[in-house]
């Protein structure tokens, strides 16, 4: 899960990481309030899920709180487009006011789980903010990586190696130490999978500061954090992904028009795969879960509905504990139930399919029957052409 | 011949609810000897005939056994993978999915003590056919025969073991490693194991987007191994930043593609199955002979 950069900040700002002041502002009043009580330079930022805002005009660096209300006001409400949101672009419905900084350095810092070494990596960088992906690929050289056992933690010495290693002076390897720590602190205390500070700021006269923040947290640990599930902003979801997640669907849109219903989600994504071998496009990706039965049919039928691209259904289940003649009863009373007038294409396989595929057979709908994976994906690609 | 598990396995079940019991009556059904269900405080008592502990330690003491499964919810799961390692059991296998990362980073840190293998977690099991079964797989698609199946799935692994199985190609053992970021057995240790099997005479190999395990997995065959592999690598078309359902199945900062893992296998000399309907047909073209 991600949060945004003031959440992000706020969080920082907890665990003894110096960050700018700021305020959080919905309006181009609250905006210009907040940049008189702050009072010199002032950074207006678009508050989104998406990193390269400045490209897109979503930061804007102002003298005086006029000046302030007025980017809030460009601000709110537009589409900002960046390098990372896609070409729709994301909704700008927040902007945080901050205390503009004096640059003299930007670094790089980062805490994330290391999944190759099992443990968790503190990356620094002189290459402050730029993508940390772009600098790993053309001078990783001025990548610094330390690695921390979980069960020991972060050595002071492997912060020195990292402060030193940036060229920072003794006193600034010592405010290091205060900061790597206390990031790192978060990122355990927080179960985050990422807490990037990009750019890290080295001011003229000599401070640390966390110029951009980025936290996101490992969902599989949201259930003991609920301080940190309640700063999801719904806003920032795609509405049939949020919806899939509420009924504990795993749910991705995609561009195509073919829906995709299937058990497991490597069955799932193999079956997006096979789409696209047989020269279609899917529509989304749909884990109904290892046991999957009715009611989960039924629901994954109304998330795939909501896309109006979709133009035919295929539905991909291998039985193994699951039953087949149990999913087939599944699919035509859903289809019933929900009026479905897509062409529906269903591949039943593994426990109790042949029984499965007589059931469909013997059902009075439109269904089109596959037994193998390439022919189901055949029947789908030509079903949503129109031409089965 | 085979790996992990075999007739001689004496199983035990971590975590007693409704899951591990019903899995736990199949794998008994499979024939498989579970010989133990572990749940605290419900010591004593017996679910589908299995006789109960209230701890690991107690279960292998009045059992001997030399395997566990876990099947404990998330927040115990770790703990649980834990105290099989300290009751001196070869081998768990972890089916839980949803495990928080940081949890597993710890207990695989803390196992380096132990000489335990674990498998998964976030995973399907193992079958080993007509002797052993442990987890969840459905174990009367598997055929017993002379290849390897190890896979990061579920549903995937046993559509891959069904088109071998249809082709007429037997498993020595089918091996779900789990789709986690974070796991115990690694493509690398599984092919290793499968190497030193005589009896395993080819492998298929299920990756996905995320991670790097694929790439490794393709040097390690390269410098390492004579037994021939085919693989699947599914997501091909997955967008980046976005999970797809596994914890693990996720392209991040340009890295875990499917398109480099393919590449890095087929370097390797690994032939990649074109869609996941030819896995095991890519492998038969390759592997002529082992269908009976």
């Amino acid at each position: 899960m991600n949060i945004h950069e003031y959440q992000a900040k706020s969080l920082l700002r907890d665990f003894g990481v110096a960050v700018p002041e700021g305020v959080l502002a919905t309006t181009p009043e609250e905006a210009e309030r907040a940049a008189s009580e702050l009072g010199g330079v002032i950074v207006v930022k678009a508050q989104i899920h998406a990193g390269g805002r400045g490209k897109g005009g979503g930061i804007k660096v102002v003298k005086s709180p006029a000046e302030a209300k007025q980017a809030a006001q460009d601000m709110l409400g537009m589409t900002l487009v960046t390098p990372q949101t896609g070409r729709e672009g994301k909704r700008v419905r927040k902007v945080y006011v901050e205390a503009g900084s004096d640059i003299a350095r930007e670094l790089y810092l980062a805490v994330l789980l290391d999944r190759e070494n099992e443990n968790f990596a503190v990356i620094a960088s002189t290459e402050g903010g730029m993508e940390i992906e772009i600098v790993a690929e053309k001078t990783p050289e001025k990548i610094l990586t330390v690695n921390a056992d979980p069960n020991v933690g972060l050595a002071p010495y492997q912060i020195r190696q990292l402060g030193f290693g940036l060229g920072l002076d003794a006193p600034q390897v010592k405010k290091l130490e205060v900061f790597v720590k206390g990031l790192y602190r978060l990122f355990v205390e927080k179960d985050a999978s990422l807490a990037e500070i990009n750019p890290l700021v080295v001011t003229s006269e000599g401070e640390l500061v966390a110029l951009d923040g980025k936290l996101n947290f490992d969902d599989n640990a949201l259930y003991r954090h609920p301080d940190s599930a309640s700063m999801r902003d719904p806003d920032e979801e795609d509405p049939r992904e949020r919806a899939a997640n509420e009924i504990d669907l795993a749910y991705v849109g995609l561009d195509g028009d073919i829906g995709c219903m299937v058990n497991g989600a490597g069955l799932a994504m193999a079956t997006l795969d096979m789409i696209q071998v047989c020269g279609g496009s899917p529509a989304n990706f749909l884990d109904a879960g290892g046991g999957a039965d009715k009611e989960k049919v039924k629901e994954a039928f109304k998330l795939i509905l909501r896309d109006e691209k979709v133009k035919a259904i295929l539905v991909n289940i291998f039985g193994g504990i699951v039953r087949c003649d149990l999913i087939a009863e599944g699919v035509i009373a859903a289809a019933k139930d929900l009026g479905i007038t897509v062409p529906l294409v269903v591949r039943l396989q593994g426990t109790k399919a042949k029984e499965g595929r007589k059931i469909l057979a013997e059902s009075d709908l439109d269904i089109t029957s596959a037994e193998t994976l390439i022919e189901a994906g055949e029947m789908a690609v030509a079903a949503a052409a129109g031409t089965h | 011949m085979a790996i992990l598990c075999d007739r001689n396995t004496k199983l035990l079940v971590q975590g007693m609810g409704r899951m591990g019991s019903f899995h736990a009556k199949l794998s008994l059904e499979y024939g498989t000897q579970v010989v133990g269900g572990v749940a605290p405080g419900k010591g004593g008592s017996e679910i589908e005939g299995i006789p109960i502990f209230d701890t690991v330690a107690l279960a292998v003491e009045a059992t001997g056994a030399n395997a566990s499964v876990i099947f404990v919810p998330p927040p115990g799961a770790a703990d649980a993978i834990l105290e099989a390692a300290d009751a001196g059991l070869d081998l768990a296998v972890c089916i839980t999915e949803g495990i928080p990362a940081i949890d597993m980073a710890r207990a695989k840190s803390a196992m380096r003590a132990s000489s335990m293998r674990l498998v998964g977690p976030n995973c399907p099991g193992l079958v080993t056919p007509e002797q052993c079964r442990i987890g969840i797989m459905p174990a009367q698609i598997t055929k017993p025969g002379p290849v390897g199946v190890i896979s990061r799935s579920g549903t995937l692994t046993y559509e891959a073991v069904d088109q071998l199985s249809r082709l007429g190609i037997g498993q020595s053992t089918c091996v779900g490693i789990g789709g986690d970021s974070v796991i115990g057995t690694t493509f690398i240790d599984a092919l290793a194991l499968f190497e030193a099997d005589p009896e395993t005479k080819g492998i298929v190999m299920i990756g996905e987007i995320g991670g790097s395990a694929e790439e490794n997995a393709a040097e390690f065959i390269q410098s390492n191994m004579k037994t021939p592999v085919t693989a699947f690598i599914a997501g091909q078309n997955a967008p980046p930043g976005k999970r797809m359902g596994h914890a693990g199945a996720i392209i991040s900062g340009g890295k875990g593609k499917a398109s480099d893992k393919i590449a890095a296998l087929n370097r390797a000399g690994v032939p990649v199955a074109e869609s996941p309907g030819v896995i095991g047909k890519t492998f038969a073209d390759h592997v002529p002979g082992l269908a009976r």
